[in-house]
Parts: structure tokens; sequence; C-alpha cells
């Protein structure tokens, strides 16, 4: 029986960890791929929510974030492609214009 | 310490190396490995919890799916090893302190808030059916199921219009 | 001693099971290698080995000796971490995912621990097999990477594009077997076929043929078989993903795929065939004794291949083989409790090895397909078809139900 709050504090780390890499990091995929641990870990909360309060509710909710996660993935990636081949580089830093 | 205890204890290490590895790491490619372990000790924590069917498409999807996204989309764009600016150097060693009072505010706004502290010390041992959550998924939540195969499409159309070459 | 064992049984029975599976599992693999090699060989008119001891049965253990002596390259300006990983993660996919499949419908009690013939009873098997599908994307796409090559890069993207886009369809041929057994755990699904012991005809293939039929195209193109192995054929883009691995990674290449045709096997046969359900009625009491009716004649013509063999090794080893065989089918036939623990396993296995043996002669019979071809089979055929078994299934199951 693992009490609630460890896992809420396990979600916290991970989302701070999470807003850590999205701030600093500079490769655009490698941002992207901070927006995805930040939403497993509130995946990670809603989970432990649901098995708390014993309604199968919160892991219901899991499955819509999963496949919201996936489209945004699909749709966010493609963007990237199409902006790291203009630009010719990977580096945040080098989009800084308003207009491509 | 009940072997439950543990064995959380163990999956939680890996998900926080997974992460602090996908911070240090300076190849995409080792953050989007170090982005699976994280996301594969957190599956083996929805199982901990009893939510199997949870657990199984977090790896189906997340780990085998949108991870091979990100991997395909790192090896087609060639990503290389990231450079070292004055900036990201900054960066990195002023925002320690920031990253630590980040995270601690999240942990005491979570676990000190009234909702937390209202539930029950620890939960029982359940295992969630499929049932019990398809049940759930197509009486209740059946409009934002409805609402999120749109989604789906939309995200197909966009991401085949994206990719077309320029005629 | 016995009460440690008793207190500690829960993590011991299981370590045991795992031991003996694994041992089992590779010595299969080893050998059938050796069977694919004869099979393919008597197809092509030509003799397979049988130099290396008597028939060419000693060739795999040749084989892994050479294995272990080569010389273990890693090209230069290769990522390491992803070069050892790769062949490190499709092993142990392949290998896990044999934890999960029921070999046999006997539950027994060891040291006052209830187990079963296999070694993980979950109530989602069936999800756990196509999560480690999924995951087995990554050793293919990593070792294409790792090998800084830029035709293994491109074997290996097009392997994995391949197995992506069969995992799908693999996934919703299966759905129409789960719709009709109602559960994910493969135990339950073979129990729900048993029926009234009427035999074959309450095996799932009948009402899912079409089912059976996308699940083992999208088999054969998962595990990366003729007549979808243009990535990794040795004739085409120099091995693909493989082409820089040697010796012990190579072999651990390997030892996956074989493993990967087994699991493959076995979820065709427990899915479509009824596991180990015999295809006879129950009241056919006399079909018991089948096992020992094949093995002791099968034991015999060893022993008489083996006196008359050329050298002295063959004419040792065959005859002991050969009585070994008739020893316990007769064996069998002597102790009932024996021939009825037997008969799960027994036709389970002999369902698995057929379905090997269709591998094995598409292998020597098919051409491959080439790379758009094999796309476009994936997602404009496969796929639809997958699709409307789901569809028709499920009009089938609510008109039965009115």
């Amino acid at each position: 029986m693992v009490p609630t709050n460890y896992y809420l504090l396990l979600s916290a780390i991970l989302f701070g960890l999470g807003i850590v890499a999205f701030v600093f990091k500079r490769n655009i995929i490698t941002i992207f791929m901070a927006i995805e641990l930040m939403l497993n870990a509130v995946n990670l909360a809603f989970v432990a929510f649901s098995q708390a309060l014993g309604k199968p509710d919160g892991e219901v909710f899991v499955l819509f974030v999963i496949i919201v996660a996936a489209a945004e993935a699909a749709v966010g990636l493609g963007i990237i492609i199409l902006t790291a081949r203009n630009r010719r580089s990977l580096n945040v830093e080098n989009v800084n214009l308003l207009k491509l | 310490m009940s072997a439950q205890v543990v064995i959380f204890f163990v999956l939680a290490l890996i998900a926080v190396f997974g992460a602090v590895s996908l911070i240090v790491q300076r190849h995409p490619i080792h953050s989007a490995l170090s982005l699976i372990l994280v996301m594969v000790a957190l599956a083996g924590l929805y199982l901990l919890m009893g939510a199997e069917f949870v657990a199984a498409v977090q790896i189906i999807v997340y780990g085998g799916a949108i991870m091979v996204l990100f991997i395909f989309v790192i090896m087609l764009l060639n990503a290389g090893v990231e450079e070292r600016t004055n900036l990201s150097r900054l960066a990195f060693y002023a925002g320690i302190p920031l990253a630590v009072a980040v995270t601690a505010l999240i942990a005491a706004a979570i676990v000190g808030s009234k909702a937390a502290t209202a539930l029950p010390a620890a939960a029982p041992d359940t295992l969630t059916s499929t049932r019990t959550l398809s049940m759930l998924l197509f009486t209740e939540f059946v409009y934002p199921f409805e609402l999120t195969s749109f989604l789906i499409l939309v995200a197909i159309l966009g991401a085949i219009v994206l990719a077309q070459r320029e005629n | 001693m016995n009460e440690f064992l008793t207190h500690w049984a829960f993590l011991i029975v299981p370590i045991v099971k795992i031991a003996i599976l694994v041992f089992i599992v590779l010595t299969v693999d080893a050998y059938l290698t050796w069977i694919e090699r004869k099979v393919i060989a008597h197809i092509q008119a030509r003799w397979g080995p049988h130099r290396v001891g008597p028939h060419g049965l000693l060739q795999p253990l040749a084989d892994g000796v050479k294995f272990v002596f080569k010389e273990d390259p890693m090209p230069a300006n290769a990522d390491k971490v992803a070069y050892f990983l790769a062949p490190f993660i499709t092993l142990m996919l392949a290998m896990t995912s044999l934890a999960v499949i029921p070999f046999g419908p006997q539950r027994f009690t060891v040291f006052g621990y209830e187990t079963h013939v296999g070694i993980a009873d979950v109530n989602i098997s069936l999800l756990v097999l196509f999560a480690i599908t999924a995951l087995a994307v990554y050793g293919v796409a990593l070792a294409g990477w790792a090998s800084n090559n830029k035709y293994s890069l491109l074997g290996g993207l097009r392997s994995s594009a391949q197995m992506i886009s069969y995992e799908l369809a693999l996934t919703l041929s299966v759905v129409g077997v789960l719709l009709i057994a109602g559960d994910f755990s493969l135990r339950n699904i073979v129990d729900q076929q048993a029926g009234s012991g009427k035999g074959l005809w309450s095996w799932n293939i009948f009402p899912q043929i079409i089912g059976f039929v996308c699940f083992f195209i999208a088999a054969i193109a998962e595990t990366n078989r003729v007549p979808f192995d243009l990535p990794e054929a040795e004739s085409e883009l120099t091995a693909g993903f493989h082409t820089e691995y040697a010796s012990m990674k190579f072999a651990m290449f390997f030892i996956a795929e074989y493993t990967n045709m087994i699991t493959a096997s076995c979820l065709a046969t427990i899915m479509f065939f009824g596991g180990w359900l015999s295809p006879f009625p129950d009241s056919w009491t006399f079909a018991h004794y089948l096992p020992s009716v094949l093995m002791i004649p099968f034991g015999l013509w060893v022993i008489f291949d083996g006196v008359k063999y050329e050298n002295l090794f063959g004419r040792l080893l065959l005859p002991g083989v050969g009585t070994v065989i008739a020893a316990i089918g007769a064996a069998l036939i002597v102790f009932p409790v024996a021939n009825d623990a037997i008969q799960g396993i027994f036709w389970f296995l002999a369902k698995v090895f057929t379905f090997l043996f269709v591998y094995i002669w598409m292998r020597g019979t098919l051409p491959r397909f080439r790379y758009d071809q094999l796309m476009s089979f994936g997602w404009k055929f496969l796929l639809p078809v997958s699709i409307a078994n789901v569809v028709l299934t499920s009009a089938v199951i609510l008109w039965r139900m009115h």
C-alpha cells in the first residue's frame, strides 16, 4: 500500500524536471520531448487520484490525454520538419524572425 | 517496508533518472531514449496502482508510436550534438536554483492542498478491469470519445497537408 | 530447507520456470535453424548440412561455437550506447514475450504455491504481447542508425516503417477474436474455444477465417520473414540494418528473429486453433494414445536408420536418441497419469511446429516483395480488410444477441 502522496510527489518532481528541460534546452525536438514529459507527469497524478478515490474516471481521462498527445505530436513534428528545412538548423535561437 | 513500497521506489528512481538524463544528454537521440525509459517506468507505476489497461495503452501508444515518431524525425533531420554557447552555459548553471524552486513550489502545492489531505492515507489494492473502463468510456464519456476521434482525423489531415511537397 | 522453500516459493518457482523455458527456447531456436536449412534444401533438391554430426544434427552447435570465437567489431564513429543497446533490446523483448504465453491447461501446486504451465498469468496478456511488438521497432531503428552506415540506416528505417505499418493490421485482425472471447487473457481465449467437447469445430478459425489470414500475413511481416524480408535480405541493401553487426551481437538478432517466429506461431495457435485443445471430440478417448502411436514408430525408425550410418559417431548417437524417444512413447502407454498430463502440451507443440513449418515452407517457395508493393499491400489491402472483419464480426454478434 503506497501512500498517494508519494505518487503526487513523484508527479511534481517529473513536472518540474520537464519545465527545466523546456526552458533550458535549445534543440526544438528536445523541447517537444519535455512537453511530453510534463504530460506524462500529469497522467501519473490522474491515475494516482483515480486509485485513491476508487473511481475509474481518472483512467479514462488518462486515455484522452494520451490520444491528444499523439495528435499533438504528429502535427507538431510536421511543423518542426518544415521549420527546420526552412531555417536549416534545429536551434530555437535561430527562429527569431517574425517572418520566415 | 512492504514489497510495494520497494517496487515504487525502484520505479520512481528509474523515472527520475530518465528525466534528469533527458536534460543532461547532449544528443537528442539519447534524450529520446531517456524519455522512453521514463515512460516504461511510468507504465510500471500504473501497473502497481492497478491500472493495467492504461499501462498497456501507455506503452503501445506513447512508447510504441509517439516516441517512434520522435526517433524517426531525429534520424531524418540528422540532428546533431547541441552546441555550447555562452548563453546556454549561463542558463545551465544559473538555472539549477530555479529548477529546485519550481519543483518545490509545485510539490508543496500538490501535497499540501486541501484535496490531497482529504484522501485516505493508503489506497486499497484494486485492479481496474478493462470492462469497467469501457463501460465508462462508452456511456458517460461518449461525447469526448467521439470528439477525440474527430481530433485524430484533423491531425492526420494536418500532417498530410504539412508534409506535401510544394508543386 | 522445506520451510525456506515454502516461504520463498513465490519467487523461486517462477525463476525455475523461467530457467527451464529459456533453456528449452534456446535449444528449439538452434534446432529450428537446422530444420530450416534441411527443409529449404530439400525443397531446392539438395541436401542441407549433413557433414557435421549425423544428418548435420550438430550444425547448430558448430554455428554457436563460431559465433563465440568470431571477432566482435565496432564501427568507428558509431554511437556506442545505441550500438550496444539495439541487439540487447531486440533479444530482451523477444524473450519477454514468451513469459505471458500459456503452454498447457494444468494448474498444479508445488511447495504450497499454486501455479500453472506458463510463467505469468495476467489479465491483459494479449495487450502485453502487443506492447512488446510495439517496442520491438526500437531495436531495428536503433541498429540501423547506430552503425554509422547509410545503407544500414536506410535498411533500418525501411524495416521499422514496415513493422509499424503491419502492426496496425496485426492488432486489428485480433479484435474479432477478442469480441468473441470477451477477454484479453490468452488462457481464457483458449478455454472459451473448448466449447462443448466438439473438438475441431468449436475453434476460432471457423468464425474468424479472414482474421486468421490477416493475422498470419501481418505476423510474417512483423517478424521480417520472407516474403517481407527486403530490409534484411543479403542480396538487397547489403543485409540491411544488421550489416555492421558480427559475432555475438548478430547472434542476438538471429535468436531474436527465431524467437519472434515462435511467439507468432504460439499466438496463432492460441487465438485461432484452440491452443492446447485436441481436434478430436472428447468422446474419442482412444485419441489420447496418439503421442505414443507417433513416438514409438519414429523412435524405432531412428534406431534402424542409425545402425546403418556411415561413421561410428552416428552409429552410436542416432540409436541412442531413437531408444530414448521409443522409451518415452512406451512409458506414456504404461503410465496413464503421465499420458493425461502430456496431452495439452503435445497438441500445443504439434500446432506450433506446424506453423513454424509453414513459415519455413514459405521461405523456400515465395519470392520477396518490393518495398513499395509491401507498403501498399499493408496499408491499402490488409488494414481495410482487418477493419471490415471487425465490423462484420460485431454485426454478427449483435444480430445473434437478438
